[in-house]
């Protein structure tokens, strides 16, 4: 008699269980960026985005830092989208059923989930020790491109692989060659999927602090690397892939591991800058995504 | 003109090299870690690495005891897990068995999003908020503690856990579900005894990632849990994790090519072993669970 009546409690009180479990996550992440935000708030304004670190909290700002990012997002993007679009064009439409497409699908895997600090400690010898590029953007673009490179290859053989067996056929059928189908139909139908797995690294690139610690990006930096545009000829210089770099979340966490009161405020300050750049771009993965699913009913 | 077929070879060969990149990088990890670990062990013996109690390669006098590293990592990691899995799981119950459509579409994504923050954010979080707050509650706890970044990380690897497994359970046929309502299970039933159970290579596959990554995870710990190593499963106290302590090193001025700068790479190749056997066992695990029923 006992036993039925405790499964009816159960079946009454989880829904209530489960929601809350659901939504525990969000609730502690909302409440995270209402401390963060009325923390740092009263700090934000133009001079904290436009000047260097500083050991004075009240005069440092986060050039150096947002700057970095953006450095160290384009040299992730350059480096990884091209061969990992390349990687899942091969696995997708190329590959046979071997051990060698098994061995690359578990690595894949793997690599997805190896921590990042591992990433780091390649980073450090191959490019900064091994092919001496120091603690340079170059060095820390290469390390972060591996990095997101399984994140770009899973979304873009996800994207690919949605594209329906009928659009290739119908390609073939008109004479064109394989690698003509690849690059006028499937590619082009598979895009907002192909992107927004770029968009989810470049995320990842924006976040990331360890390894690039590892490869010895520095904390206190008080110079930017130098533009790629210039006013007299040549016009262009590749100098500044080669100047030393921080990026935001090294700066934050330089700033959070000081003891002065006034260094946290700043860390939150940055924080709610990092989130607001974060948030817009994941906003957008979404949009895609939406857009896509509905676009993508064949 | 170069022959139509000629290109169409030369390309395949492109798009192989690009997908060999990935191996390439695997292959890079596995022997930059071997060749600095290979060193490292000319000097220290493995008995004292494996067995050693003390980490203490920075002082005077040098011991090598990677376990109590283990010891902070195991520490912070299970915390989070106590955290992580049920919540994860739960929720991933209720979402995918209890929630209607709508509120599908709109809680996961806003879950994933927690996933997007960036893990310094929750190094903050823990040092700067749940540590003071808990403090409150436990007077002699330590500034620098085991117990608030484990609860961070938790909250971090929620979406992880509850995405993957909700996931598992979705793909679950609902021609099994009807047949338990059909024999009189009630909702709840039906939920635990009969879609969990069919869903469990997958949901466990969910669990092994997370612990994976909680293993993994840097930046909060070294935030919020201390530098010090120590042989102790105390979650009061300043510890610290195998990762914490590589960054400590690497933030340090440690010159390259001594034995104190190798101790990160033997740390570092001891992550790499946990957290890709941990991996493999997701993948098969998964790739089982897609075998049954896709």
């Amino acid at each position: 008699m006992n036993k039925p009546k405790k499964f009816e409690i159960a079946n009454k009180v989880f829904p209530v269980i489960g929601f809350l479990a659901a939504v525990f996550g969000l609730v502690m992440v909302i409440f995270l960026i209402y401390n963060v935000v009325t923390d740092g708030f009263p700090r934000l304004n133009l001079t904290f985005l436009i000047s260097f670190p500083s050991r004075k909290p009240l005069e440092a700002g986060i050039l150096s830092a947002w700057v970095g990012t953006i450095w160290i997002v384009v040299t992730t993007v350059m480096v990884s989208f091209p061969s990992g679009v390349l990687a899942a064009i091969y696995l997708e439409e190329y590959a046979k059923k071997s051990w060698m497409t098994e061995l690359i699908e578990i690595n894949i895997a793997n690599l997805s989930a190896v921590p990042a600090i591992i990433y780091g400690l390649l980073g450090l010898e191959l490019f900064v020790r091994i092919l001496k590029l120091g603690n340079s953007v170059l060095a820390g673009g290469l390390t972060m491109g591996l990095l997101v490179l399984p994140i770009i290859i899973i979304s873009s053989r996800e994207a690919i692989r949605s594209i329906p067996s009928t659009i290739r056929e119908a390609s073939y059928a008109l004479g064109a060659t394989k690698w003509q189908t690849i690059r006028k139909q499937v590619i082009p139908a598979a895009m907002p999927g192909i992107l927004t797995g770029a968009i989810l690294a470049i995320s990842r690139a924006i976040g990331e602090a360890a390894p690039l610690i590892m490869i010895g990006a520095l904390t206190y930096i008080a110079f930017l690397p130098e533009m790629p545009i210039k006013t007299e000829f040549p016009f262009f210089s590749f100098q500044g892939f080669f100047d030393g770099f921080t990026n935001m979340p090294i700066q934050i966490f330089n700033w959070v591991t000081r003891p002065q009161r006034g260094f946290s405020v700043n860390a939150a300050a940055a924080i709610t800058v990092l989130l607001v750049i974060v948030f817009i771009i994941n906003g957008i993965v979404a949009l895609l995504r939406n857009r896509y699913e509905k676009k993508m009913r064949w | 003109m170069f022959n139509k077929r000629v290109v169409e070879k030369l390309i395949e060969v492109i798009l192989l090299l690009a997908a060999l990149l990935s191996v390439f990088t695997t292959v890079g990890i596995v022997l930059v870690l071997l060749f600095q670990t290979y060193e490292f062990f000319a000097v220290v013996r493995i008995r004292d690495f494996l067995f050693d109690t003390q980490w203490t390669p920075l002082f005077a006098e040098k011991h090598f005891g990677i376990i109590s590293l283990f010891c902070g990592t195991f520490l912070t990691t299970f915390i989070s897990m106590l955290i992580a899995l049920p919540i994860g799981l739960i929720g991933a119950i209720y979402i995918s068995e209890y929630s209607n459509e709508k509120t599908r579409k709109i809680l996961k994504p806003s879950i994933e999003i927690l996933a997007a923050v960036p893990t310094v954010v929750y190094g903050y979080f823990a040092l700067l908020v749940i540590t003071p707050f808990l403090q409150k509650i436990i007077p002699n706890l330590s500034g620098f503690n085991a117990i608030s970044p484990g609860i961070v990380m938790g909250i971090m690897i929620i979406p992880i856990v509850l995405s993957m497994s909700e996931d598992s359970l979705r793909s679950v046929p609902i021609s099994i579900r009807e047949s338990s309502f059909a024999l009189g299970a009630s909702k709840f039933q039906t939920s635990f005894k009969i879609v969990l159970p069919a869903a469990l290579s997958g949901v466990a596959a969910s669990f092994i990632l997370g612990i994976s990554r909680a293993i993994g995870e840097t930046m909060v710990v070294a935030i919020a849990a201390g530098q010090q190593s120590r042989f102790t499963l105390n979650p009061l106290i300043p510890i610290e994790t195998v990762t914490a302590y590589i960054v400590q090193v690497s933030l340090g001025d440690t010159p390259t090519g001594t034995l104190e700068f190798k101790t990160i790479f033997a740390a570092g190749m001891s992550l790499f072993v946990v957290t890709f056997f941990l991996n493999i066992l997701s993948y098969y695990l998964k790739k089982k669970f897609r075998y049954v029923y896709e």
